[in-house]
């Protein structure tokens, strides 16, 4: 359709490229107009992601002169009574418990993508990935309130045994070790696994079902098995887009605030146990940020989502980057 | 190994693998029906008429009401949608018609893909530091603000791919009947990609609805009903939150009840963008 397009382009010109029709001349300026209006539109969309930065970053400037960045980075003290502020805890909270995350949900959404664009019989197909879908669709606030006040007290009742069977295991044992309170790094590891799993899921499913069929079925004439062909025809050929919506879904992950929030625990003290309160950068910022009273403890915190989103527009921006690698393979879009 | 013993290897693989796939999903619908479930059983439970009708009751009061809170989320996704709506439509409008494949058209389509899923709570922190900070308070203003900043990317999004299934014969058709290009856009390839615009607009609402991060920092919650918008002004997520983490029973009712119709609210927009969707035909 390439062809015909640029023919369409031609008429639609800017106004200043037509000739002057005497009779109408209100047609040309209209004309005009709106194409200003699409470009400014379009400029104002693109531009908010650097307002964005740049606003985050004016305003964690007198945090970020005061502390430095190392120090701020590396430092566990976080005290509004003296005014000192270090990002460590939140840092090392936010990582693992996306982590936790992704350790679930990688896994689950692989069987789930496979199972509906290979296994499951086409009746059983678009409920399926339907209801997958609507995961993505609840409010993360009411996975919060579900966690808290539903998923909590049933997994307190599970940690004891967790406890007691991984907390025995040398090395790793102190990982799961604490009173059986429900909530915690795990809990929270936990949910944010349910709530990437339809973002994962959907890209994997997505990008498997554009593997062409011929190579598919190349592999099933050979004798294949189903899972043969999943992890050594479609994986392989989707390798690039498949890791992408896994980038997209630690995005998801690392910025999500309020499940996280109503679960985690909310503890500013690091734990060397995953059953143990703790905090993530969007949770301090939830919590604290409508109770900052000076200056420099807003203006900490807003360097700690400084720091967040410097993470996790550089891993948004790997991800998209490798889902259309693939797209471009295929000739279309992604 | 024998030829035999291998196969029956790859057998026992096969069947295993289908077993834990078909166990992952399960999984998955699991937790989708208890969170369902539960929100549906706590939220009929806390359902009252005077939800409705009255205004969130001061703390040890055994009242229920949230009548400023839906208001308060109804003016907020409203005022959204007055911003956002025209600038994603127009941004979408410009990569398919006139940015087409051109390095700028692609960039702007690769932003906005990172864009679509950046961290909510930094929209709401990009929000307070240009309209609340200057402002010197919180105000609802400041939190349609960032919920437009959140819809836009998805409006943009699927305006730009909807306009693209357009055929090019219906433009070249009404290029030759001499109109100009606006009127082409306007009148033509937007009617006819109707159905998926508005699919994307009700996906973009659906997807802010029950956002909270933006607005801790921006709308925040109001106890009293309020239409000024550049004050603070409650709202059905605030509202959540707050109650929910209360050690009153019935603030917690009442965050089941408000998060029953959230839920059910999203559900149905998603529902409807879906059946729009269907109609959304794809000339070949």
């Amino acid at each position: 359709m390439n062809g015909s397009d640029v023919a369409v382009q031609r008429g639609m010109r800017p106004a200043s490229d037509q000739p002057k029709s005497a009779s109408k001349p209100w047609r040309l300026s209209a004309d005009f107009l709106f194409h200003k209006a699409t470009v400014f539109a379009a400029f104002l969309a693109a531009a908010t992601l650097f307002a964005i930065v740049i606003a985050i970053t004016y305003d964690s400037w007198p945090a970020i002169r005061t502390f430095g960045i190392w120090r701020f980075l590396k430092s566990s003290e976080w005290d509004p009574v003296t005014q000192t502020f270090g990002a460590f805890p939140f840092i090392v909270g936010t990582l693992v418990s996306s982590a936790i995350a992704m350790l679930l949900a990688v896994p689950l959404s692989f069987g789930i993508a496979v199972f509906i664009a290979e296994i499951a019989p086409a009746w059983i197909k678009r409920p399926v990935a339907a209801a997958i879908e609507l995961l993505a669709a609840i409010p993360s606030i009411v996975y919060g309130l579900w966690g808290l006040l539903v998923f909590a007290p049933v997994f307190a009742k599970i940690e004891p045994w967790i406890s007691d069977h991984l907390g025995a295991i040398p090395g790793i044992g102190s990982l799961f070790q604490g009173p059986p309170m429900g909530i915690g790094m795990l809990t929270a590891g936990i949910v944010l696994a349910i709530m990437v799993l339809p973002y994962i899921s959907s890209i994997m499913r997505d990008v498997f079902l554009v593997v062409p069929s011929s190579l598919r079925e190349s592999a099933y004439a050979m004798g294949a098995t189903t899972w043969e062909v999943a992890w050594q025809v479609i994986l392989p050929y989707t390798r690039s887009a498949v890791i992408g919506g896994i980038f997209l879904g630690l995005g998801r992950a690392l910025g999500e605030t309020m499940a996280v929030t109503f679960v985690i625990g909310n503890s500013n003290v690091l734990s060397s146990s995953l059953l143990m309160p703790g905090a993530t950068i969007p949770s301090v910022l939830a919590n604290e940020f409508t109770e900052a009273t000076t200056k420099l403890y807003l203006s900490s915190l807003i360097y700690l989502g400084l720091i967040l989103i410097v993470v996790t527009l550089a891993v948004q921006f790997l991800a998209v980057l490798l889902i259309r690698r693939l797209g471009r393979r295929e000739g279309t879009p992604a | 190994m024998s030829v035999y013993s291998v196969h029956a290897k790859r057998r026992v693989i096969d069947v295993a693998s289908k077993i834990l796939m078909g166990a992952a999903t399960l999984v998955g619908v699991f937790f989708l029906f208890w969170i369902l479930w539960t929100t549906l059983k706590f939220g009929l439970a806390g359902m009252h008429w005077s939800l409705f009708t009255q205004d969130t009751p001061p703390p040890g009061t055994d009242a229920f009401g949230l009548r400023n809170a839906f208001v308060g989320s109804l003016i907020l996704l409203g005022l959204s949608m007055l911003m956002g709506v025209p600038i994603g439509l127009m941004a979408g409008t410009w990569l398919a018609e006139y940015g087409f494949r051109s390095r700028t058209a692609n960039l702007v389509r690769f932003i906005n893909d990172i864009m679509l899923s950046a961290p909510s709570i930094e929209i709401g922190l990009f929000a307070y530091a240009i309209v609340v900070a200057p402002m010197g308070h919180f105000s609802a203003f400041a939190g349609s603000v960032a919920l437009a900043i959140l819809m836009i990317p998805i409006i943009v999004r699927t305006t730009d791919e909807m306009l693209s299934l357009v055929g090019s014969d219906m433009r070249e058709a009404a290029v030759a009947l001499g109109a100009p290009a606006w009127v082409v856009i306007t009148k033509v390839t937007w009617k006819a990609a109707r159905a998926g615009i508005l699919t994307g607009i009700l996906i973009g609402l659906a997807r802010i609805t029950g956002e909270t991060a933006p607005l801790l920092f921006t709308a925040l919650n109001n106890q009293f009903f309020s239409t000024n918008l550049f004050r603070p002004m409650a709202n059905i997520p605030m509202v959540i939150f707050e109650f929910a983490l209360s050690p009153y029973a019935n603030w917690q009712q009442m965050a089941w009840a408000a998060a029953f119709i959230a839920v059910a609210f999203v559900l149905v927009l998603s529902l409807v963008a879906r059946s729009f969707l269907g109609k959304v035909q794809v000339p070949k």
